[in-house]
């Protein structure tokens, strides 16, 4: 456990959804150190030295389009690691593609729909901001369905591929075995074939692991 | 007016009207008539000048009579226009940085250059004829009658008698005439056919792209609707909802408090549902037609809005639907900007179009090339329509809609 409660900046331009948001992270025990509600300031807010997660929505005011995903890349190429949970009204892979192209982790990108699963979305946020990863199933289940590497994935059983999907959604052995109600070794095992399989190097680490996954999953693709 | 459309080529009863109107195309006849002399003089000049062009006499020659051929079928333009109810236009070969011998030459290849000079050997000749019948057939039973007084010989009564059937042939014919002499004119000096078509080309070319950016931006607009809106209150009651399953052993208050609010907000997500059903296609529209759908809209103004359409419920559904958003982007104007204390709307099928018009008391000054009004007019393009402003600054407003439309049987 943390011996401070973590500090967030949130970035929402729907008064309706920033004040949902401040509430559930606080109810969480977060803090919430900044709120903004455009790029503009949002940019600024970026440079804060005491963050320790930004939760930001994609489209921002002044233009609506991904200026929230273009700061988050940006402030991360000046502050390599900075965690960055990105919320969003629909997800697309190839923006997912954008946010792990530095392959640094500490990046989350989820439906606003997650956040209703309050517990959830609360643990995907400590995943993050202690440099995990956690992506959407939709983004995970996109990266799969297009993935060019089709053989090998084949190869992997049905188990295997549930396992594999949880893995790439950022989750640890400890949360995927309560998901697929089995035991820790079991998903431990599963995961030894399916880096075998994939002709992956092993890693004991939790954060490398997904990222292997998803770099392979993107097959070299951004 | 003098030079209105020509009314009706059926034989009307002899009545004032039908006695003004013909006498209103013999003058124009004798008018027609008068200038068969000019109109010679320039037809000899015209090809004297193409015949001397290579001498420096030919291009001076050009230089006076062409610009005064032009100026004469200006006028002549102007008139069959009138009288035809639709513009005759010449399209010139553009002649701006020709100097005074490259001129002449674009003129020698320019067919609306040449197409004035047949019309003056028309207007000369056979167009003379045209245009003297009337007159002489009114003309002559005066004159006969004029000499039967003066001289009083029988050979003038004779003539006089004839005078009866020579008025009844200019009753019945004159109209014909004129207007066959119009039509002529307007095929003559206006555009060519394929001028025409290319124009009509160049016409429908732009308002598809018209229609394509509209559609495109439209199509914008609901998702950023849909974003903004219902999409984002749906995701806002998820998260109360989460938060109060969170809640509801430890602050059940906390938690019941939070499912009120999502009860409010999911009330508001349908709202905003419905409102961006409404911007794609109104109920009201699909359910009642244009006459209902626009009633409907009326009612939900903060101005009374007098509503008197005759339109079958058999109009194309497109051009229902074009013709609702026009009106509703008519009345939102009057209701933002025209201060206005009532407003009415009025229309009907009349002859194959659909004429809608839309008046209000305010105080006027609408300026048709604004954004609203030009958007809406860009719409009524796509489907040939036109919108027609009228607002004096002071008011009233007057916006009238046109759209031609066969009904779906």
């Amino acid at each position: 456990m943390r011996d401070r409660p973590l500090r967030v900046l949130l970035a929402e331009d729907q008064a309706l959804l920033r004040a949902g948001l401040t509430r559930i992270l606080e109810t969480g025990g977060l803090e919430v150190v900044a709120t903004v509600g455009s790029a503009p300031e949002l940019r600024v807010a970026l440079t804060r030295p005491d963050l320790d997660i930004a939760i930001l929505d994609v489209r921002l005011p002044p233009t609506f389009t991904t200026e929230g995903l273009v700061a988050a890349v940006e402030a991360r190429r000046s502050r390599p690691g900075l965690a960055v949970l990105v919320l969003s009204q629909y997800v697309e892979p190839l923006y997912a593609g954008e946010l792990l192209a530095d392959g640094g982790g500490a990046i989350g990108y989820l439906l606003k729909d997650r956040v209703s699963d309050v517990d959830d979305f609360l643990e995907a946020v400590d995943r993050v901001a202690a440099g995990g990863t956690r992506l959407d199933p939709q983004v995970v289940a996109a990266l799969v369905r297009s993935t060019h590497r089709r053989r090998p994935l084949d190869r992997l059983t049905e188990r295997e591929r549930e396992v594999l999907t949880l893995m790439a959604e950022g989750r640890s052995n400890v949360a995927i075995a309560d998901r697929l109600f089995v035991s820790e070794k079991a998903v431990g095992k599963h995961t030894t074939s399916i880096f075998t399989k994939l002709d992956l190097p092993p890693t004991a680490d939790d954060n490398r692991r997904v990222l292997a996954v998803l770099a392979w999953l993107r097959g070299g693709r951004a | 007016m003098p030079l209105t459309r020509i009314r009706s080529l059926a034989p009307t009863p002899v009545d004032g009207a039908g006695l003004g109107e013909r006498l209103r195309l013999t003058a124009v006849c004798l008018v027609w008539a008068l200038l068969a002399a000019p109109a010679l003089a320039l037809a000899i000049g015209s090809i004297l000048s193409a015949a001397l062009g290579p001498l420096a006499v030919g291009m001076v020659l050009a230089h006076g009579v062409v610009p005064a051929t032009a100026a004469l079928t200006r006028l002549h333009r102007r008139v069959a226009g009138a009288l035809l109810g639709s513009p005759v236009i010449a399209d010139y070969a553009d002649t701006t940085g020709r100097n005074l011998v490259t001129r002449p030459m674009r003129w020698l290849t320019d067919g609306a250059r040449w197409r004035d000079v047949a019309f003056l050997w028309f207007s000369a000749t056979g167009g003379f004829v045209l245009a003297l019948l009337p007159v002489a057939l009114l003309a002559a039973p005066l004159a006969h009658l004029t000499g039967a007084v003066l001289d009083g010989g029988l050979f003038w009564w004779l003539l006089v008698l004839l005078g009866g059937p020579s008025l009844l042939v200019w009753w019945l014919i004159t109209p014909a005439l004129a207007r066959a002499r119009a039509v002529a004119e307007g095929n003559i000096l206006g555009r060519s056919r394929v001028e025409r078509l290319r124009h009509r080309v160049a016409e429908v070319a732009a308002s598809r792209a018209d229609t394509i950016d509209h559609g495109a931006e439209e199509l914008r607009r609901i998702e950023r609707d849909l974003h903004d809106g219902a999409q984002a209150r749906i995701a806002a009651v998820g998260m109360s909802v989460g938060l109060a399953e969170k809640l509801l052993r430890t602050d059940p208050e906390a938690a019941s408090r939070l499912l009120q609010e999502a009860r409010t907000t999911s009330v508001e997500a349908l709202e905003d549902l419905r409102s961006v059903v409404r911007g794609i296609y109104p109920p009201a529209l699909a359910d009642r037609g244009l006459t209902g759908g626009v009633e409907a809209l009326a009612l939900q103004l903060p101005l009374p809005v007098t509503v008197s359409l005759r339109v079958p419920r058999t109009l194309p559904r497109p051009v229902e639907s074009a013709v609702y958003f026009a009106v509703s982007e008519c009345l939102a104007n009057t209701v933002k900007h025209a201060a206005a204390n009532r407003a009415w709307l009025t229309g009907g099928l009349v002859e194959g179009r659909l004429v809608l018009v839309i008046g209000d008391d305010g105080r006027g000054g609408a300026d048709p090339a604004g954004s609203g009004l030009a958007g809406v007019a860009r719409r009524l393009a796509a489907f040939d329509g036109t919108l027609d402003v009228v607002s004096p600054a002071g008011g009233p407003t007057l916006v009238t809609l046109e759209v031609p439309c066969a009904t779906v049987p």
